[in-house]
């Protein structure tokens, strides 16, 4: 079965392991098909899953890998098929049978309880107790040991409000980790880690791997894949397309694969170069406890990203600098001195900002599509007493034409969008109000690969329409792909700036781990920039 | 783009879905009256059709109000408290004026009513947001306060209306314009200024906005602040209208005046549909189960089935009704 004909959607194909007969699969799953109603969203799935093997499944949003992991964990029972474990036929009504099964499924999305400790968390609803009374001291130990096992450094004693996004995932790992099972299964682990986070996280992996344990590993980030996994199945709109060994498949094997066809270039082509009309200057920018002293310009048609690793202090930089947060700052906006109290002001002056957390600072889920699109430009679209909903709905109309914006009718709720989709939502949402300045903070974290071409292509577009925009992304394939120059941040400072084709990974990892640490004293960078 | 797999249907039905949750009080009001008639035709006559929905304006009004405070993610406890504080005030304003201004002691106390009210909320209102205390924490401790206040004023007994101006007030709570009593009118009024201000005015998204997600209306440049400020604001102006119909009913203002309220208004809030987590807020649902309430009162002192020291269990039981049918709408 040849790739090519495997992307033209003959589907179906199931690589046999290398070594046949060698090893009873751990986990076999057998023409597993879920319904809802007449909507199939998977069908004839068949998986087996060896031990001391990482498995991946890749497939663009809505090709059914949640519903998989879900059906394997048993948090959804399937319509049809089996499951079996080591030759013997399981049923899982529900997740916690799946557990005492030796199955453990990390979530996509950080399920914790954030007003207890790290402690609390990692044993909650398994709790060890002597008699009738609570064991904590053991549960901190066994935490303590469990986390360093896994390289997070939190305190067992930590609240999990005050720990940081990755560590909060490491910490979710932590506890799926706790037993001993046979296949842990981990959802879009990486999606909100960044560099050395990143690698920690295979590094377990690997050692789940060498431990004997069974792997299945969801994740867009086909590299992450092509480094680790020992099989890679692919779905496409619900169905397996096939299962290959991994490192025989580049990642554009991968992404064709994934999407079915050829992929046209992922990143658009640069149209216009940028002008040296400086539309954004921000020195000595300060937001106290994030980032100390830095400063940095955009000008006009430019595409600036802005790198590092979570914590490196970039959305609180600009988050700072449109008011969103106290931080002092000389900022100039097309060579005018502005300060931003708040960000209305900020909006008004004409700077936008596209916050990375679409579901919790972006959108409004329960409300329905044309309130959230205008709701940054009430004053402008509503100047009168009343509103103009007419209006409103005209502007509604052409943000789902021009930013493609797929759904089942305008009356649909925002949370009833795909990722992607709510994506060029709140994409239309920023631009409505037609800065002149747009800061993106994580274009596509958690979508899949077709919309994130689209993204990149409006981003060129609003360059070409000569804007300026400012990309924050974790992804640094996506900042080399669309960025005229890109500014590298560690511990609050930047650390350095590289342009052209200095633009490489390697370049930008360097910077933004183990470069110079910058001494107290020294100007972030400043000289590069005047 | 390359990558695109069909284009985008050019035209969308616009879905008109009618959720349970815009029309379940009034289909719960005209259940209530079919039951009501059915118990006892006396019940659906003008004459206590219109004795009850007067009955309700108070209520009705504060609870309007309070639909604001509730939608934008706010709770106000004080309502009640803050009732007998304004009535005591206007009254005592009122009184005093009287030898010298006569007949328009009225229209001067009830503008000082409306600027208490307006300031009784402005004090919640700042104390929740820029002291930033749990609305249930603040508001209890200004209940507290309001109340404390009214019985000091009082000094434990009651402030009467002046007699000169008895006469001339009354009509406020038992006049009629064309055979509907004023405080009906007055409702409806305020209840509908209130939903033109939430339904088509920019401040009625923001205030959903706000008590839908707080940080998606700050990241959209929404002040949190001004807009939870107002929908105080707004509580204690509606506060204060009610206690401007309320004193010619009692004719004096009285350490016990509005006790409960606080807990009626709420609930007329949440079995008129608004979500008491905040988001959008159901004005005309508010008013339907501010009716309700008193309804179910008034339906249980016509009939004999079931004792009228029981209302408030009744009542009670309709709340935990009107949140299990939001809960199963919801989840649909």
């Amino acid at each position: 079965m040849s790739i090519a004909a495997n992307i033209a959607g003959e589907g179906g194909s199931t690589f046999s392991s290398d070594a046949p007969g060698s090893l009873e699969p751990v986990l076999r799953a057998q023409g597993l098909s879920k319904q809802y109603g007449p909507v199939t969203v998977l069908s004839d799935v068949t998986l087996d899953v060896l031990p001391g093997e990482i498995h991946a499944i890749i497939g663009e949003n809505g090709a059914g890998k949640s519903t998989l992991m879900r059906l394997l964990s048993g948090y959804v029972e399937p319509s049809h098929g089996t499951l079996s474990m080591s030759g013997h036929t399981v049923k899982f009504a529900k997740p916690s049978q799946a557990q005492d099964a030796g199955i453990a499924l990390v979530h996509q999305e950080i399920l914790l309880a954030e007003g207890l400790t790290v402690t609390d968390n990692l044993f909650l609803g398994r709790e060890l107790s002597r008699g009738h009374v609570v064991d904590d001291r053991t549960m901190r130990r066994l935490a303590a040991e469990k986390l360093a096992q896994i390289g997070c450094a939190v305190s067992p004693r930590a609240l999990v409000r005050d720990v940081s996004l990755a560590d909060r995932q490491m910490v979710q790992i932590a506890r799926a980790l706790l037993d001993d099972h046979k296949v842990v299964i981990f959802d879009e682990p990486t999606a909100v880690l960044t560099g050395g986070e990143v690698e920690r996280l295979l590094e377990i992996v690997l050692q789940l791997k060498a431990h004997g344990t069974a792997v299945l590993y969801i994740s867009h980030r086909l590299d992450e894949v092509q480094r680790v996994a020992d099989k890679v199945t692919v779905l496409r709109d619900g169905k397996m397309v096939c299962t290959y060994p991994g490192r025989t498949l580049s990642q554009l094997d991968m992404a064709r694969l994934m999407v079915g066809r050829e992929l046209a270039a992922l990143y658009p082509e640069k149209t216009v170069a940028p002008s040296d009309v400086p539309m954004l200057s921000v020195s000595n920018a300060t937001v106290p406890g994030y980032v100390e002293d830095v400063s940095f310009t955009v000008h006009k048609g430019e595409i600036l990203g802005f790198a590092g690793m979570v914590g490196a202090g970039r959305t609180e930089l600009f988050e700072g600098i449109i008011g969103l947060r106290p931080a002092t700052a000389t900022v100039e906006l097309k060579g005018k001195s502005v300060h931003f109290q708040s960000q209305r002001a900020a909006i008004d002056a004409g700077v936008g900002y596209l916050t990375e957390d679409r579901k919790g600072k972006g959108l409004l889920l329960q409300e329905h599509l044309a309130p959230n699109l205008t709701l940054s430009a009430l004053g402008v679209f509503h100047p009168g007493l009343s509103m103009g909903r007419r209006r409103e709905a005209e502007a509604l109309e052409q943000a789902v034409e021009t930013y493609d914006i797929r759904l089942k009718s305008l009356g649909a709720k925002a949370g009833q969008l795909s990722g992607g989709n709510q994506q060029k939502l709140l994409l239309a949402k920023v631009l409505l109000t037609d800065p002149s300045v747009v800061i993106i903070d994580e274009p596509t974290r958690g979508i899949d690969i077709a919309n994130k071409a689209q993204i990149y292509a409006f981003i060129q577009e609003l360059v070409a329409k000569g804007k300026a925009c400012i990309v924050i992304s974790s992804e640094m394939q996506e900042l080399i792909g669309i960025c005229d120059r890109i500014l590298v941040m560690r511990e609050g400072r930047i650390t350095g700036e590289v342009s052209g084709a200095e633009m490489t990974e390697s370049n930008v990892a360097v910077l933004a781990t183990s470069g110079p640490k910058p001494g107290p004293k020294a100007k972030g960078g400043t000289e590069w920039l005047s | 783009m390359a990558v695109m797999t069909e284009s985008a249907p050019r035209r969308r039905p616009l879905d008109l879905n009618i959720s349970w949750t815009d029309v379940g009080p009034f289909l719960a009001l005209a259940a209530l009256l079919v039951v009501g008639y059915l118990i006892n035709p006396d019940f659906l006559s003008a004459t206590n059709l219109a004795n009850v929905i007067t009955r309700s304006a108070f209520i009705a009004i504060i609870a309007v109000g309070a639909t604001f405070v509730i939608s934008s993610g706010g709770l106000d406890l004080s309502v009640g408290s803050m009732a007998a504080f304004i009535t005591g005030i206007t009254i005592m304003f009122m009184n005093a004026v009287a030898p010298h201004a006569g007949i328009w002691a009225i229209p001067a106390g009830m503008a000082v009513a409306i600027l208490v009210g307006l300031l009784c909320g402005l004090a919640n209102g700042l104390i929740v947001t820029v002291g930033r205390i749990e609305p249930f924490i603040a508001t209890l401790g200004t209940m507290g306060i309001f109340r404390a206040l009214i019985t000091y004023l009082t000094d434990g007994g009651t402030i009467p209306i002046d007699r000169s101006l008895r006469e001339a007030y009354r009509p406020v709570y038992f006049g009629t314009v064309a055979g509907v009593p004023v405080p009906i009118l007055i409702s409806i009024a305020v209840a509908a200024v209130a939903s033109f201000i939430l339904y088509k005015m920019k401040y009625g998204r923001k205030c959903a906005a706000v008590g839908a997600n707080e940080d998606v209306a700050r990241y959209s440049g929404i002040s949190v602040i001004r807009t939870r400020t107002v929908a105080y604001i707004v509580q204690g102006v509606c506060v204060a209208i009610a206690a401007i119909c309320y004193v010619p009913r009692l004719g004096a203002a009285t350490p016990t005046t509005g006790q409960l309220w606080e807990l009626q208004v709420i609930t007329a809030v949440v079995i008129g549909g608004t979500a008491l987590r905040g988001g959008k807020g159901h004005v005309w649902g508010t008013v339907a189960g501010a009716v309700i309430l008193e309804l179910i009162a008034n339906l249980m002192v016509l009939s004999d089935f079931v004792s009228e020291y029981l209302v408030a269990a009744v009542q009670g039981v309709i709340i935990i009704i009107a949140m299990l049918i939001q809960r199963f709408s919801n989840s649909k």
